[in-house]
């Protein structure tokens, strides 16, 4: 294989797994809130759907977006609601919200089943950027205005998390939420707010999808893509640095699974569109049990201390739990 | 989606205010039919024609009759099974592929105990039956248990480890079905190759329901009641359940009993899935649990863990189900209008109860 080819597709493989970088991101900014949304699936879904519809109706591409940011927002509204106020079980209320939304866009989608609409203008290479060797090719030419989006969302992410006051609050009350408040924060505000803008960007993820990465819209247009980004958020230790690494990693899989297909002709084709979601699963499996400690026990002390930090995440302690404020 | 703007009773102290919580839990009940309605009037509907075609695509003849009762006993299996898991404080998100694997498990008895270019089954069909629903079960347990040492020893969220069996179990099936047991000529997503008509589960007449699936759906339930309310196999179930760590310290097995949990939600969905396989499409088929795991969580939400109002609940879930098949066909809308309205009342169901916590007069004292 020519290394332009090569390329080319790992170029195509980040791009991809750009709908799931705005999931995996929008999620793990919820969830480092101490907020579990599970309507991930369902969100992505019916936002896919909203996206499509709103930027038909309009003609115009953005207001997709934007239609499909207010609905995810609503969506994790319920969730806020339903978990942080009336402090009912997350699980649940995401989970009936899952199944509900999926629903919702097959119903009320019909009748614009796969048919042709708006969608980001494709391929726009950065002028200086992209002529650097070998990064320039990867990152900054192959893509669209969301890949470089999604990089932006990725770095202004990990920056308001790690360098900003703000994002130490955002920390603070998903690990600490009675310390949080003992120091003038208002946990059930931000746990609100934080949760909405995680929303807001999954709905963006799943106009993502339908506006540009698998144009058009269908039943189940995004099957699977909103359980695999609530594993990603768990893979990547509820870092967003870390969580966009395991979107791209998801994105080359699925290219190697397109590569593996034309190589093993013999293999069934339906047999590799689950294989990605069934590796991811079984690395997050591999990472975050406690079988990776026994192994690392084997190692010398100092190799074992930095592995076992790269490798082991632990959630937000407060992470599902409902925070009595009174 | 936010249609429950709660009544501003925050600034009285909750003795002495607030109504009674029946009323918020009914109330979020009407809330979520008049969204039902609404939805229906977006698409451009009669809420009420709408309804009429389903009552009547549900229960207007004996076939359809019989084919509520044919969703219903698997239905039954996966929410009695559920039950258990649900008591443990377990979000079983893998009884999907528990079902799905328990269908791989029944067909493969079935195409070992009848091979292809066979004339008869090697034993007597019912015997041949009665294996492939045994080992469905089993398949479903190993299943099951998977997803529960993977929680209980592995330290993975069940919810997750189920899932990322369901998408397994899902791959093995389609696998199989365009690979090894492919039908001769073309394969394709209709599924393997259809069973000897002599393998296929009686029905009640020329319906789809089978006597058989219903006596196991409605057993199990009765098994499950009788376990949770009357034993101390059920009550140490709530124990783990409530609070794990007490439970393990005040001397109950924690790891046993959450084992114990997927064990018998694994056996009653891989029973499930042998009888979808032996009852209703007479082979596997991509898609095999339709949904039908998903459905018991609902079902088993909306009862608030408590077996004994499965079967009605199921029952409806089952009707409005195979109504809503009526809908592409009679108003040229999508039957997943069904899955709206099931997850609309258990959203409702479970803001309300926070409604009634959180505003309800409390009893006094």
């Amino acid at each position: 294989m020519e290394s332009g080819q090569l390329l080319i597709i790992l170029a195509t493989a980040i791009a991809s797994a750009t709908p799931l970088v705005f999931a995996c991101i929008g999620e793990t900014i919820t969830e480092r809130a101490g907020v579990i949304n599970l309507s991930a699936e369902g969100t992505i879904m019916l936002c896919a759907m909203v996206g499509f519809v709103a930027a038909k109706t309009a003609d115009n591409v953005w207001l997709g977006f934007l239609a499909a940011a207010i609905v995810g927002a609503l969506i994790a509204l319920v969730v806020a609601y339903g978990a942080i106020t009336l402090k009912q079980s997350q699980i649940a209320i995401g989970f009936v919200l899952a199944l509900l939304c999926s629903d919702l866009s097959a119903y009320l989608g019909n009748p614009y089943v796969r048919i042709p609409g708006p969608t980001v203008p494709p391929r726009f290479p950065i002028p200086v950027l992209q002529d650097i060797p070998f990064i320039g090719p990867l990152f900054f030419r192959e893509g669209d205005v969301l890949v470089y989006a999604g990089y932006a969302l990725i770095a202004a992410t990990w920056f308001y998390f790690y360098r900003t006051r703000g994002g130490l609050t955002l920390r603070a009350i998903g690990e600490q939420p009675a310390a949080a408040f003992a120091r003038g924060h208002n946990v059930i505000a931000l746990r609100y707010a934080y949760t909405v803008i995680g929303g807001a960007l999954m709905g963006i993820a799943g106009a993502a999808f339908s506006l540009d990465f698998k144009a058009g819209w269908s039943y189940r247009h995004t099957a699977g893509y909103g359980w695999i980004a609530l594993a990603i958020v768990i893979f990547g230790g509820w870092n967003p640095l870390r969580a966009a690494l395991g979107a791209y990693l998801f994105g080359m899989l699925q290219s190697l699974a397109n590569v593996a297909q034309s190589a093993i002709p013999d293999m069934p084709t339906q047999v590799f569109t689950v294989a990605p979601f069934v590796l991811m699963i079984l690395v997050l499996v591999l990472t975050s049990s406690d079988w990776l400690d026994r192994l690392l026990s084997y190692l010398p002390v100092n190799a074992r201390r930095s592995l076992s930090r790269t490798l082991h995440t632990a959630p937000p302690a407060a992470l599902g739990r409902p925070f009595e404020q009174d | 989606m936010e249609g429950t703007a709660a009544p501003q009773t925050m600034t009285t102290p909750a003795h002495i205010a607030g109504l009674p919580p029946a009323f918020y839990r009914i109330g979020a009940f009407v809330i979520s039919l008049i969204l039902v309605a609404f939805i229906i009037l977006i698409s451009g509907a009669s809420p009420t024609t709408v309804i009429g075609s389903m009552v009547s695509g549900a229960l207007g003849n004996a076939d359809q009759i019989g084919r509520v009762i044919a969703t219903l006993s698997p239905l039954l299996l996966c929410a009695a099974g559920l039950v258990y898991t649900f008591n443990a404080g377990l979000y079983n998100l893998g009884v999907e592929g528990q079902i799905t694997f328990g269908a791989i498990a029944a067909t493969w008895v079935l195409r070992l105990l009848y091979p292809e270019g066979a004339t008869a089954s090697l034993l007597p069909p019912p015997v041949a039956i009665a294996l492939a629903i045994l080992v469905g079960g089993i398949g479903g347990v190993l299943w099951g248990l998977l997803a529960g040492a993977l929680h209980v020893y592995g330290r993975i969220s069940e919810i997750f480890a189920g899932l990322g069996l369901n998408f397994a179990a899902t791959g093995i099936a389609i696998y199989l079905i365009f690979g090894p047991w492919k039908r001769p000529g073309v394969a394709s997503l209709s599924g393997t190759q259809p069973f000897d008509e002599s393998l296929w589960l009686g029905t009640f007449g020329r319906t789809e329901a089978t006597p058989v699936a219903l006596a196991l759906g409605l057993i199990a339930l009765i098994i499950t009641i009788v376990v949770m309310r009357n034993t101390y196999f059920g009550l140490r179930l709530r124990a783990v359940g409530r609070n794990l760590r007490a439970a393990y310290v005040l001397g109950v097995p924690a790891r046993r009993q959450l084992l114990s949990a997927f064990f018998i939600c694994g056996l009653f969905a891989g029973v499930a899935g042998a009888l979808q396989v032996v009852g209703v499409f007479h082979r596997l088929i991509p898609n095999i649990s339709s949904n039908l795991g998903f459905l018991g969580l609902l079902v088993v939400m909306l009862v608030n863990f408590d077996p004994l109002w499965i079967l009605p609940v199921a029952f409806f879930f089952s009707a409005l189900n195979i109504g809503s098949l009526q809908l592409p066909l009679s108003l040229g809308l999508e039957s997943s209008l069904s899955g709206v309205i099931q997850g609309l009342l258990v959203l409702f169901a479970l803001l309300g109860r926070g409604l009634a916590q959180k505003y309800g007069r409390k009893p006094e004292g």
